[in-house]
């Protein structure tokens, strides 16, 4: 099926040829149409189902009628706790991306510079590799090595036989370290993706000119590797403060955030309309955190140019 | 927290083998070629091959099934396919929808031989009648109350989950309705219909201090309770049986004094079955003490509702010893909720884990 995707348009110029010329709109539709075609399907119209779903007063069962409402929109009126809720979520969320980001900057950037050849693939492979495990697998052993008397609390007795535990499963930064675990993968390469595109030549030419190890970092490398770094953080962020997985099994007690929340709805509730109403309002505060940051991106963006 | 009862059970009825012994019980003149078709869990019980050979041998009845995933799903399947099913499995939170509905019989108990031994609480109860009528004959139960570690002092009231004594040693279950009806029986309100529900929120905030984990699986609970995270929860009778004899955990299972959490399933018979009598004969052979004793020993099996069965079980057996039947007098059975309740339900437990979480 692919096979014929690229092979259709392909044909197209040997038509022309022909005498037959198809208008080049055509040409560009047919070229677009599989990736927009699966968007349409597999992103839009579950998407759109949600939305109406999120409008109506109970999850649709039965032969119960169905009647529309915009009371589950009111939910962070009506049930004041849930903006607390959000707050803790969007915190995790901003320690998770910038714990994420200045570990992955750096990781990628000694993939990039410091490695050649065989070494640089086999570790590209390596920070793969969690991805090919369970997530849950990794969630739960951390709470192995996390929990007290885990092993995490035996090496630490092992140096100091006195000291207290220092295990700090079910805690804030438990869950925090369980999603950096996670999504660190998606920062070193998009990170690694702009590092590794960058001049050599750039670099020397800033050395040359006397520039120290941290000017070069900040006034060179870490611009021109913004984008890599943009895009990591959205592919961090945005997971991230969906995520339910990693609060409800790392946070135990502490471990409310919006994603338990919202998958309580589905799972325990059945309550479908408030679950999707919180998504999407969710959705509303993300996207307005990240029409505010785009605009200073860009103005700092310009600065350097 | 039904299915994963069931997938537990299920799992456990995968690995065990039939014994093929054909079992005494009340024989049957044997009919010519007749057959049921069952609606239940799968790996609930009434599928054991064992348990439908001995039975087909004695009655000539055969017996086939059809499965449900969630209880919406039975309603549907009765709904849209009349005629087709002879036995139904109904939770007792459901039968009066099934009864008002239309989509169940009543039950003539004159053809139900093995009724006698049932428990008279679960025979009679509220849920399961209409209008007067019984509509299911009770098949097993079970109850979701406190487990301690064995040894501890054992508590006498739900009031043991905001004790200072367990600071920070207590799992709750994460789920509302349960929450919510520990949260009434502490306040003397009906769990089932709590008038003043702030009263319930108070109630489990008080237990904040003393919270540590809210499980959510039996897999869950086991890790935790193997590495002393707790030392009392809130927890499954069915579970604590298999926790201390699969995975050698050192549980008690106690019922306060405010009662157990009840739930309880009943076989019952759909309208229009096309042979009701034959499926009264297969719900005389489920809840017969001899079947019983051999699902419940050698696959494992909820509390039954028929009392001889129950004693039956070696003295020594651990579902007898948690199931006692005592418990069955304070016990509150889970009632049907209205959606606006549930909702009311899931909203308080919310607010109640967010409170545990700030």
């Amino acid at each position: 099926m692919p096979a014929d995707a690229i092979i259709r348009p392909a044909a197209s110029p040997s038509g022309a040829a022909a005498g037959h010329r198809l208008p080049s709109w055509f040409a560009t539709a047919a070229l677009l149409m599989p990736t927009y075609g699966w968007l349409l399907i597999a992103v839009f119209l579950p998407l759109c189902t949600m939305l109406v779903f999120s409008f109506m007063n109970a999850t649709p069962m039965g032969r119960a009628p169905i009647v529309f409402t915009l009371k589950h929109y009111k939910a962070f009126i009506t049930q004041p706790y849930l903006v607390g809720i959000a707050w803790d979520s969007l915190v995790i969320g901003f320690w998770t991306t910038f714990l994420c980001a200045v570990l992955g900057f750096f990781a990628a950037l000694a993939l990039a510079r410091a490695t050649i050849g065989r070494a640089r693939e086999t570790l590209l492979i390596l920070i793969l590799l969690p991805f090919w495990t369970n997530g849950l697998v990794r969630v739960f052993s951390w709470t192995m090595v996390l929990r007290e008397g885990g092993f995490l609390d035996t090496l630490w007795h092992a140096l100091l036989p006195e000291a207290g535990s220092i295990g700090f499963l079910y805690t804030r930064p438990a869950i925090v370290l369980g999603l950096v675990h996670g999504y660190l993968p998606y920062m070193i390469l998009t990170c690694y993706i702009a590092l590794v595109t960058i001049d050599d030549a750039i670099i020397e030419a800033a050395q040359s000119l006397g520039a120290r190890w941290w000017t070069i970092l900040t006034r060179v490398l870490v611009p021109l590797a913004l984008p890599g770094l943009t895009t990591g953080a959205i592919l961090t962020f945005v997971p991230v403060i969906g995520s339910f997985m990693e609060p409800r099994i790392l946070g135990g007690r502490v471990g409310v955030t919006m994603g338990t929340v919202i998958e309580d709805q589905f799972t325990q509730a059945f309550n479908w309309p408030l679950g999707a109403a919180l998504s999407f309002t969710m959705l509303a505060v993300i996207l307005a955190i990240f029409a505010t940051f785009s605009g200073v991106l860009r103005r700092n963006a310009g600065g350097v140019a | 927290m039904k299915i994963t009862r069931r997938q537990t059970l299920g799992l456990l009825g995968a690995g065990a083998f039939a014994a093929t012994a054909p079992l005494p019980f009340a024989m049957r003149p044997a009919r010519a070629a007749t057959k049921i078709t069952v609606l239940n869990w799968q790996g609930y019980g009434t599928d054991e091959k064992w348990a439908l050979e001995a039975f087909q041998k004695a009655t000539g009845i055969e017996v086939v099934h059809d499965y449900f995933s969630s209880e919406p799903e039975m309603l549907t399947k009765l709904r849209t396919n009349p005629g087709a099913y002879d036995v139904v499995l109904i939770n007792s939170a459901r039968t009066q929808q099934a009864a008002s509905e239309g989509l169940i019989e009543p039950i003539d108990f004159s053809k139900v031989a093995n009724s006698a031994g049932l428990s008279p609480e679960l025979r009679d109860h509220p849920n399961i009648k209409f209008e007067d009528k019984t509509y299911g004959v009770a098949w097993v139960w079970g109850i979701t109350s406190l487990a301690i570690t064995e040894g501890s002092a054992k508590p006498d009231s739900y009031a043991a989950l905001a004790d200072p004594a367990h600071k920070n040693k207590v799992a709750l279950f994460d789920d509302a309705v349960t929450s919510v009806a520990i949260g009434a029986l502490l306040t003397g309100q009906d769990m089932n219909n709590p008038s003043d529900l702030d009263a319930v929120k108070e109630k489990l905030k008080g237990f904040k201090d003393n919270v540590k984990l809210l499980w959510s699986s039996e897999d869950q609970w086991n890790k935790s309770f193997a590495a002393k995270e707790f030392d009392l929860s809130v927890y499954w009778s069915g579970a604590a049986v298999r926790s201390k004899r699969n995975s050698n955990l050192p549980v008690e299972f106690v019922v306060p004094k405010e009662g157990g959490i009840g739930w309880l399933d009943n076989l019952c018979i759909p309208v229009g079955a096309p042979n009701a009598d034959a499926g009264l004969a297969f719900i005389n052979y489920m809840i017969d003490p001899d079947f019983y004793v051999e699902w419940a020993t050698k696959i494992g099996a909820p509390a039954s509702a028929n009392a001889a069965a129950m004693e039956k079980l070696p003295a020594d057996d651990l579902n007898r010893k948690i199931h006692d039947p005592s418990y069955l007098k304070t016990m509150t059975i889970q009632s049907a909720l209205p959606d606006d309740r549930r909702e009311a339900f899931n909203n308080l437990w919310q607010e109640v884990k967010a409170f545990y979480a700030g």
